[in-house]
């Protein structure tokens, strides 16, 4: 999820040429209060005018209890991006307001109700604490994104380079977003110029289970893509066994094994899952296809 | 029979000769021995004149010659202002200005063109201010726009007469070896004045360096040069050449690299051996930085890069991944420091460097090349010439020459600069003819010249944004709208001469 300030032309004009999975065009802490008209009026136009492809868009507007919030949501549900995502959320209720908020807009400008999604950002204790009553609490939600930035502040301490400060608040996200199946996106890595800093971060929450990074500059897209994307190693091997358990059930077996070990369930869908990366990667999806084709 | 000046008797006519001529003294046709009244003490002997104004004085300077120049010194350049300056004080007038280049140092001769002194300009480029009020009609006679090859030709030709070449030379003897390599001026290659100073009538050597003879190795040699000039100072070294460029965290430029790299690694014509050109824009910086993880992964070496060389290229070539440099201009600091100390960073003029109409010429033998462009439109003409408002702000250089020369030509640019598109219908002003461009990459996606369907076959499958170049530039007027045309006098301001001499396009005086 790439941020994008909201009142940057230059980048809210074509933000999606990046290519990451979706665009968070943010009016709240990026835009000064003197700018957050100007900035709702520049997302509502791009998102009315521009073709942002394949990529989704996202809206970060600000909390309901600002005196921004309820305008950014009557603007923004009417602009149609896939999702808004709410900041500091605390509870249930921050969720809950905003949900029926948009439902009402959704109403009035005659767009269908539930189209526009909801994503809640974690900031601090309380929500971390609150983590699964929040991820249950809209059926618009799709995801939860932790806010880290904010996060230390309020546990009184400062971003390390090992992230054990972030440690409980991740699990929990990750706990409470997979227990309610929902998408959980960690913080941003706010050194730009730390590239092996944010290397060994994205390696470290995608091995933590977590489904995507926020990024705030375009260029850290490729390194997540990069991380996330299977190796050629892990391809062949989820290939071989979804080849093993269709052979398997065309045989009538139950029982599959690869190299000895036997395939169960939990196996085959970590290999469906290796491949749908590798598919929506795409990188590899021609090799992938000249192996098929020389095989 | 005729008695010579040695005292033998000389036949009018000999079997087999189809002239005679008697010996009239040892120093009777050897001028610049003659110089010395008989002096036998030779290696004393120099070409040494007090000023500029001698020098001008002895080469004969006249109303309505051409006197020529390099850009090797780039923005740092004092040569060109220098000699004008004094050209002028002299009260010579209509003189025309074959200058490799002009650059934002040479504003000054807005003044010598006011005064009559300067009545035609012929160079690959102007900037700046110069720029603006030539394109606001300054000039009765269109400046004429060559490339770097084109140039060449049209001196090697002689088709354009120089006749005196004023060449600034960063190190020289008293002799007239001169070379761009040492010296507090120092630039590196000096590949373009070289031309001139084998073609020109006259030359005259103007260094802040005088070295004991022989300066050795010389690009400039002692049998071309007619007089030397010392001065205080040639060049500023802080607009001569640039430090270490760095390579951009720009996201957009970034991104086009990555593009243009994934393409001409699936081009076909990356392959080990291969040769390539890359220019200094940052752009191209990060593609060379790219190709390299390339050429690493691949195990491949290039056998040669071309053109203006950078530090980065003398990184890779130091590295062992690019076997030799041929190197016409040295953009950098690095550059500089690997040719004076490399031979296998190998100093070339312009004509060898890509002369169309020569015996063959460097821009024929390779593969790759990165080129920018200020505008391409639907047919792929490509402009660096001249802005979106008209007004002239660019160069020729080798842009064409590299385009048709090379396998595949590749233009590097953003969609947009500001809110102008670079993808547009039609250029301003042709400078390299789209049928010898190949490969658009921009930040939106990839646009391949249907005329070569090998390429686009071999991008098919890669993973690429592949559009039309008219979608991109359907993308782009999506975006920035489309902006009125700009408002041109009939007045012809500029003349864009193709590298084979034929006049390839127009450029209008802008309205007010």
């Amino acid at each position: 999820m790439l941020y994008v300030p909201g009142n940057n032309p230059n980048m809210v004009k074509d933000a999606h040429i990046y290519r990451s999975d979706s665009v968070m065009f943010d009016l709240e802490d990026s835009v000064s209060v003197q700018e957050k008209d100007a900035a709702r009026f520049l997302i509502f136009r791009a998102l009315k005018s521009i073709d942002y492809e394949n990529t989704e868009t996202v809206v970060r507007i600000n909390g309901l209890n600002t005196p921004f919030g309820v305008d950014d949501v009557k603007a923004m549900v009417r602009a149609r991006p896939d999702v808004i995502r709410l900041p500091k959320t605390e509870t249930p209720d921050d969720i809950k307001a905003v949900d029926k908020l948009i439902s009402e807009v959704e109403k009035a400008a005659g767009i269908e109700e539930g189209s526009i999604k909801l994503f809640a950002a974690i900031e601090n204790a309380k929500g971390v604490v609150h983590a699964y009553q929040i991820a249950l609490s809209s059926p618009r939600l799709v995801g939860i994104a932790f806010g880290a930035e904010d996060f230390v502040t309020n546990l009184n301490t400062q971003r390390s380079k090992g992230g054990l400060e972030l440690f409980t608040a991740r699990q929990e996200i990750l706990m409470a977003s997979r227990a309610a199946g929902l998408h959980a996106i960690d913080t941003v890595f706010s050194d730009v110029n730390d590239d092996e800093g944010f290397r060994r971060e994205v390696e470290l929450i995608k091995s933590m289970g977590f489904d995507g990074k926020s990024v705030i500059n375009p260029r850290q897209v490729s390194m997540v893509h990069e991380i996330y994307t299977p190796t050629m190693e892990q391809i062949n091997s989820a290939r071989k066994i979804l080849r093993a358990i269709e052979q398997a059930e065309s045989e009538g077996s139950g029982v599959a094994s690869v190299n000895g070990k036997m395939i169960d369930k939990p196996i085959v869908e970590r290999a469906r899952r290796t491949l749908e990366l590798a598919h929506l990667s795409g990188i590899y999806l021609d090799e992938m296809e000249e192996e098929e084709f020389n095989a | 029979m005729p008695e010579n000046a040695a005292g033998r008797e000389i036949p009018r006519t000999i079997h087999g000769l189809q002239a005679v001529k008697p010996f009239e003294g040892s120093f009777v046709n050897t001028p610049l021995v003659r110089i010395q009244k008989g002096s036998r003490t030779l290696p004393r002997l120099n070409k040494l004149v007090e000023s500029i104004e001698q020098a001008i004085l002895k080469s004969e300077l006249k109303d309505g010659m051409t006197v020529s120049f390099h850009h090797h010194l780039r923005n740092g350049d004092m040569v060109l202002n220098m000699v004008m300056d004094v050209i002028a004080n002299l009260g010579i007038k209509n003189l025309t200005i074959a200058s490799s280049s002009l650059t934002s140092a040479h504003e000054p001769l807005i003044r010598h063109i006011r005064h009559g002194v300067v009545t035609r300009l012929v160079t690959s480029g102007l900037r700046d201010k110069l720029a603006e009020e030539i394109s606001h009609g300054l000039l009765d006679i269109p400046v004429l726009f060559h490339s770097h090859g084109g140039r060449a030709r049209m001196i090697e030709s002689g088709e354009m007469k120089i006749d005196i070449a004023f060449l600034g030379v960063p190190s020289c003897d008293v002799y007239g070896n001169a070379n761009g390599y040492s010296g507090p001026s120092a630039c590196g290659s000096l590949g373009y004045a070289m031309v001139d100073a084998v073609h020109a009538s006259k030359v005259v050597l103007i260094t802040d360096n005088l070295v004991e003879y022989p300066n050795t190795p010389f690009s400039i040699l002692q049998d071309q040069v007619d007089y030397i000039v010392q001065v205080d100072q040639i060049g500023d070294p802080e607009g001569i050449s640039a430090g270490a460029l760095r390579m951009t965290r720009n996201p957009r430029d970034i991104l086009i690299a990555q593009y243009a790299t994934h393409v001409i690694e699936h081009s076909g014509y990356m392959e080990d051996g291969f040769s390539l050109q890359t220019g200094s824009g940052s752009i191209s910086l990060a593609v060379t930085n790219f190709l390299r993880d390339v050429m690493l992964r691949k195990n491949f070496r290039a056998s040669f890069a071309l053109g203006g060389i950078t530090g980065n290229i003398v990184g890779l070539h130091e590295e062992g991944l690019i076997k030799r440099l041929l190197d016409v201009q040295s953009f950098d600091k690095e550059a500089i420091r690997s040719i004076a100390e490399n031979r296998f960073h190998t100093e070339i003029d312009a004509s060898y460097y890509a002369n169309p109409h020569n015996k063959g010429c460097a821009t024929n033998k390779i593969n790759v090349v990165i080129l920018s462009a200020m505008e391409i439109d639907t047919d792929f003409n490509v402009n660096v010439l001249t802005g979106s408002d008209g007004i002239i702000r660019g160069a020729s250089g080798g842009h064409s020459d590299t385009a048709i020369g090379s396998g595949i030509s590749v233009i590097v640019a953003p969609l947009f600069r500001g809110r102008t598109a670079t993808v547009v219908d039609r250029v301003q002003t042709i400078i390299t003819p789209g049928d010898t461009v190949d490969v658009l990459v921009t930040d939106h996606g990839v646009a391949v010249n249907p005329k070569r369907q090998d390429i686009s076959e071999r991008l098919k499958t890669k993973h690429l944004p592949i559009y039309t170049i008219e979608q991109l530039q359907e993308k782009a007027e999506k975006i920035t709208g489309r902006p009125e045309p700009v408002q041109f006098e009939k007045r012809i301001v500029g003349v864009v001469e193709y590298r084979d001499g034929t006049i390839l396009d127009v450029i209008h005086q802008v309205k007010d």
